[in-house]
């Protein structure tokens, strides 16, 4: 087992109190797994992928624990958390068109920050790993800026995976792209997997389909909790909760993609996080919701490895 | 980039025909006749030594000439840098008396803007989000830029000068010394320079210190600070970042600014009686010199608009940003 998240609970601290963005999540990952995270926005996947690597200044760990090969990570502790930070667990953010210093070439800034971590910059290596993604070499002699937003988004992936880490975030990278663009992006994701530059990976997105296709695994977020995790053709083909049933239903035909239609297809909307009621988080929208939803369903592993919580699942 | 340069040189070439027509029109439709004030001064009784003297200084001006020829000859006086007689201090050519003056404008503002510059940019990095010096450097800061210059210049010359007399607060030297290159003189004129430097560069380090704090607030929130922060760079790269990234707009801050320093600076030295370019003016005012009064209105006009084209074009030899934005352009 690569990773093992236990209960985890992170709160964003507001002016009105205490967001419980992740409130008890808990699951498993397996050496050279691909994990696809699906959900709604704001189901708290950005939430989940910060922590494991590094949590802003409005983010409090509010409980639980983190495991990555064995040794635990002290994720609600910014400064012993450095020394995992890019060795261990790197992240290809949300933000990569603007995730380069704008004001320094691509080759210097890298060159730096390896220094600032104390690892000299193998050039040969580096160079191959472009050649891998399909970026021109001279890249490394040119400013963010003068790059394309495909050519950015790959120079993040090779950056981040520079010092081979065993965990791999990956937040919503292929949204702001073309679906041809996509599609490379995942086939390099998964070129990186059997390079062995990068162990495990978490591939968040709120695109199913597209998730189907890189990721072993799948699981589905809802409102800050776990909702189902199944391996993928699983997922796909027999899901059990509720909420993923009308998500798989509502996608769009295959080789049609309709962006906005995939999600807006469940009427209704999920509860604040900010006082969230009890019981199932999903019972205002569940088609199949009944008394015993009052109480909150636990993660069942119903067969093995799919873990769905509902009490009617 | 060509074209980027051409339009600048377009718009500041402009914003200079502006600044001159203005100045040429100015005096000429202001109340008061500079001729009569002259023959006012010289005190002649006679009125047929009235009339040749009148006839004398308006041809001497080339007020006898119809107005466009005027204008066209202010033209091409400016490009010879003649701008005119001095009606104050007749009959020194304006550019002259303006010469005489400059240094002490110069002197007084350049190292008073580098400084504050340098200064105050350091300042406001090393603050911002650092909790004790920021709670202590931004309402010192507020307080600094809020006081206009002249209130600063008069604190600053009733407490370090009228009360603890430890500096003159009037002149650019003692009267009782000659300028020359002596350690005595020297000596003298930096102490009569130090109350009306500071005045300007305490007010303008304020100014500095808190634009930079803000600017670099913000870089640290953007998302090349967080990515690096997520991959464990340490505090001190990411302040590098993010210092060099603020202080690039910054440059264009100064461009912004230089008008209102050029202001300050004026109004410090007529505070101080301080020998330079707003002494000139208060001079020209009060004696009705309207050409020494175009004259050096004239001078900063062309200084203010010289610097902010150089700073414009630092801007965009330094900064990336500006520079690819204007290769996609192109
Ligand atoms: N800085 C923040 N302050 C307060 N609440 C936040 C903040 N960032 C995210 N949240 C809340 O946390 C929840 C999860 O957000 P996020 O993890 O970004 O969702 P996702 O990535 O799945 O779209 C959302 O309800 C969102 O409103
Ligand atoms: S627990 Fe009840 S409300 Fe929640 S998803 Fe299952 S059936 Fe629906
Ligand atoms: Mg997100």
């Amino acid at each position: 087992m690569s990773l093992r998240v236990n209960d985890l609970r992170v709160h964003y601290r507001t002016l009105r109190g205490e967001v419980k963005a992740l409130d008890g999540v808990s699951f498993g990952m397996a050496d050279g797994e691909i994990l696809g995270l699906a959900g709604e926005s704001g189901c708290g996947k950005t939430t989940l992928g910060k922590s494991l690597i590094r949590m802003d200044g409005r983010m409090r760990h509010a409980g639980g624990t983190v495991e990555l090969d064995g040794r635990e990570l002290p994720v609600g502790d910014d400064r012993a958390m450095v020394a995992f930070r890019f060795h261990e667990v790197s992240l290809i953010p949300q933000y990569s068109m603007s995730a380069m210093n704008p004001t320094r070439r691509i080759g210097r800034m890298v060159g730096e920050l390896l220094r600032s971590r104390g690892v000299t910059l193998d050039v040969k290596e580096l160079e191959s790993r472009l050649d891998l993604v399909g970026l021109p070499r001279d890249v490394l002699g040119r400013y963010p800026i003068e790059l394309s937003g495909g050519m950015k988004q790959r120079m993040v992936m090779v950056i981040s995976t520079l010092l081979d880490p065993s965990l791999l975030i990956a937040d919503e990278i292929t949204s702001a792209l073309d679906v041809s663009t996509q599609q490379a992006v995942a086939k390099a994701l998964l070129g990186f997997r059997e390079s062995g530059y990068v162990k495990s990976m978490i591939f968040i997105t709120h695109d199913l389909a597209l998730t189907s296709h890189i990721a072993d695994t799948i699981m589905v977020m809802y409102a800050g909790r776990l909702a189902e995790k199944a391996p993928s053709d699983r997922l796909t083909k027999a899901p059990r909760h509720p909420y993923t049933r009308l998500l798989i239903n509502s996608l769009p035909e295959i080789g049609v993609r309709h962006q906005d239609r995939k999600l807006t297809g469940i009427p209704g909307s999920p509860p604040s996080l900010l006082d969230p009621p009890k019981g199932c988080r999903f019972r205002d929208r569940c088609p199949m919701a009944g008394e015993e939803c009052a109480e909150d369903p636990p993660p069942v592993e119903i067969e093995p490895n799919h873990f769905v919580a509902c009490w009617k699942a | 980039m060509r074209q980027y340069f051409g339009r600048k040189l377009l718009i500041y070439g402009l914003t200079f025909v502006v600044a001159v027509t203005v100045n040429w029109m100015i005096p000429r439709f202001m109340p008061g006749d500079p001729v009569a004030s002259m023959l006012a001064r010289s005190r002649v009784s006679q009125p047929a030594a009235v009339e040749a003297m009148r006839a004398y200084y308006t041809n001497l001006f080339g007020f006898d000439q119809p107005i466009w020829q005027q204008y066209l000859n202010f033209w091409g006086a400016l490009f010879q840098g003649d701008f005119g007689i001095s009606i104050w201090v007749f009959p020194t050519p304006v550019a002259d008396v303006i010469l005489g003056a400059v240094p002490y404008t110069l002197g007084l503002m350049i190292p008073a803007v580098l400084l504050s510059y340098w200064i105050g940019n350091r300042l406001g990095a090393f603050a911002a989000r650092r909790k004790l010096l920021d709670n202590t450097v931004l309402p010192v800061g507020y307080v600094l830029t809020a006081m206009p210059y002249m209130w600063l210049a008069v604190i600053l010359a009733w407490g370090l000068g009228v009360t603890a007399g430890w500096f003159p607060v009037a002149g650019g030297y003692s009267f009782a010394l000659q300028p020359s290159w002596s350690w005595a003189f020297l000596v003298n004129l930096l102490h009569h320079w130090t109350l009306p430097f500071l005045s300007l560069f305490v007010v303008a380090l304020g100014g500095w210190a808190i634009g930079m704090r803000n600017m670099i607030i913000y870089e640290l929130e953007s998302d090349y600070s967080n990515y690096l922060a997520a991959l464990g760079a340490p505090t001190r790269l990411i302040r590098r970042y993010a210092f060099r990234n603020a202080i690039l707009p910054q440059i264009t801050g100064l461009a912004l600014q230089l008008g209102v320093l050029v202001a300050g600076a004026l109004v410090t030295e007529i505070v101080f009686s301080y020998p330079g370019l707003g002494s000139l003016i208060l001079k020209a005012i009060q004696n009705q010199d309207f050409f020494l009064l175009q004259g050096t209105f004239m001078f900063i006009v062309i200084g203010v608009l010289l610097a902010n084209f150089i700073i414009d074009i630092v801007y965009v030899i330094v900064d990336p940003r500006t520079r690819a934005g204007m290769a996609g352009a192109a």
